[in-house]
């Protein structure tokens, strides 16, 4: 293949990255800004969302299709309520004191893991994606009868990564709705802002925690159950995302929803390009290098505002 | 209306109020005055219950507020507007207001009440609440508590910082929700403006209400502010 359409795979490869790394990555971001609690346990809502799509289709059986709907619906809203529970039986416990919250989603991070693995095993198991028609693509070329459209063999892009780039997309606008325009979003930002006067304006800032810790764990959850048709259900599989959520996060600027958007396309393309052109470490190794030079250069985030 | 007997707060293991009373009625303005420190601003925060209170008790109209979760207090029709305002600075003057009539359900009647009150406000709708200027600023925290159509209005140092037109709006706004039947306790440090409209004047030092005395008293003879602020 030549350079042009290998790149553009690449692309869309990394576009599919992309996708499922800003839903991760948009939850983590969410969680911090509003209740400054670093979740380390953020990569194990991943897998649990991955492995409960393994668990609702194969229950449901039938058709790919409603096995994966089932889990569209179910691991995220359940990855939410644990999230929940998580938020009001251990975070609200330590006060959200910031050097605790990290050392008990550490803790919270094992645990999910390794009842994970006594319940579900250590095995991979794959989740059949609701429909996979492969698709040709063109590509253009400029030959001996002038401008011509040609399909070169082997670029081509399944439907199903098609469609889990417009569904985070999707979810995207979703939460940028609710944030800018309802009355959820509206307690939900002022609590971000002065959780202290929020409450004297009659918000209930522990139910909004709550309801954030859930929601930034269903985000991570349902990227996990687009990813789980491409990428294997596994009980170690959230720490890449864990690792790249952060590096997301850091980049964009913590709390920032924008910057984390951004970050995540770029992290998201560079990965897939890289990877594809060289090899995935290169690409972690370089992600990791930017965000040591964006700590050092800009330590606030591309978007994040300095500390007043 | 509100009755705040006997009261201990504090930070932490750090007690700072002790044994404090005070209570405020209808269509009254009672002022609390002490030198920096002496627990005025606390006194405020342990009745919206942002302090745990561990003795005493505070009531509005009979009602216990001080086993009451923090957030259900406002909505018993209590307005604060914190030292330092306190706004929501990344929202706009429109989605502040709306934070304050969400409060306690209140809709387009009370927006457009307090925005006539506040006709500045109106103008700035849109804009980003840290944008404003400084008395903007407190215009916005003043509207944002008046839109709960609250019974008791709780307002700390709201002149701090402002410059004299200013200073002399909030002062009419708050003579005008004295004529409408709030009750209000203001902190406030400037002698002549707690002159100028309370009605009574409570002495706070070291986290003790020491007296309280009628503010027509303390014009004739103001022996009292020396001894209580050294003015």
């Amino acid at each position: 293949m030549d350079f042009g359409p290998h790149l553009m795979l690449a692309s869309l490869e990394g576009a599919v990255i992309s996708a499922i790394l800003v839903l991760t990555a948009m939850g983590l971001s969410l969680v911090f800004g509003v209740m400054r609690v670093v979740n380390v346990a953020h990569g194990e809502f991943f897998m649990l969302g991955a492995v409960l799509a393994w668990v609702v289709s194969t229950t449901l059986g039938g058709h790919p299709a409603i096995g994966f709907i089932g889990a569209l619906i179910v691991a995220p809203v359940l990855v939410g309520c644990i999230a929940a529970g998580v938020d009001r039986f251990v975070l609200k416990r330590v006060n959200y004191d910031a050097d605790r919250t990290i050392v008990a989603t550490i803790g919270v991070l094992y645990i999910i893991q390794q009842s994970t693995l006594m319940l579900y095993g250590p095995e991979a198991r794959p989740v059949q994606p609701p429909f996979n028609t492969r698709l040709s693509l063109p590509w253009f070329e400029f030959g001996e009868n002038g401008f011509a459209m040609i399909w070169p063999w082997g670029l081509s892009i399944t439907s199903y990564k098609l469609f889990v780039i417009f569904a985070a997309a999707a979810v995207l606008v979703a939460l940028w709705l609710l944030l800018t325009r309802t009355r959820i979003g509206l307690i939900m930002r002022a609590t971000q802002q002065d959780s202290d006067t929020a409450q004297a304006f009659g918000v209930p800032v522990g139910k909004v925690y709550s309801w954030v810790f859930g929601l930034g764990a269903g985000l991570a959850a349902l990227g996990a159950v687009l990813v789980v048709p491409i990428q294997q259900a596994h009980y170690l599989m959230g720490g890449d995302p864990l690792l790249l959520a952060f590096i997301v996060v850091i980049i964009g600027g913590l709390g920032s929803l924008p910057g984390t958007v951004i970050a995540a396309l770029l992290i998201g393309m560079s990965d897939g390009i890289i990877s594809v052109f060289f090899s995935p470490t290169l690409a972690k190794i370089i992600a990791t290098f930017l965000v040591a030079m964006v700590l050092v250069f800009r330590p606030q985030g591309l978007l994040g505002r300095a500390e007043t | 209306m509100l009755e705040v007997s006997n009261i201990e707060s504090g930070y932490g293991p750090v007690q700072v109020l002790f044994d404090v009373s005070l209570q405020v009625n209808a269509g009254e303005i009672l002022c609390l005055m002490g030198r920096n420190g002496a627990g005025k601003s606390t006194i405020l925060k342990a009745i919206m219950g942002q302090l745990p209170v561990t003795g005493g008790s505070i009531t509005l109209d009979g009602k216990p507020l001080h086993t009451m979760p923090a957030h259900l207090i406002p909505k018993q029709g209590i307005g604060y507007v914190p030292q330092g305002r306190r706004l929501f600075k990344e929202l706009t003057v429109a989605e502040n207001i709306e934070v304050g009539l969400m409060t306690r359900g209140e809709g387009a009647s009370t927006r457009d009440w307090v925005l006539d009150l506040f006709p500045r406000l109106r103008e700035r709708l849109s804009q980003v609440a840290g944008t404003l200027s400084g008395g903007e600023q407190q215009m916005l925290a003043t509207a944002r508590a008046l839109c709960l159509r609250p019974k008791v209005l709780l307002l700390d140092e709201p002149t701090e910082g402002l410059q004299p037109s200013m200073i002399e709006l909030i002062r009419q706004v708050v003579i005008k929700m004295k004529a409408e039947g709030y009750a209000i306790i203001l902190v406030e440090q400037r002698v002549d403006a707690v002159l100028s409209i309370a009605d009574r004047v409570t002495f706070i030092e070291n986290g003790k209400d020491r007296e309280t005395v009628l503010a027509a008293e303390l014009r004739r003879d103001k022996t009292k502010l020396k001894t209580y602020i050294g003015v």
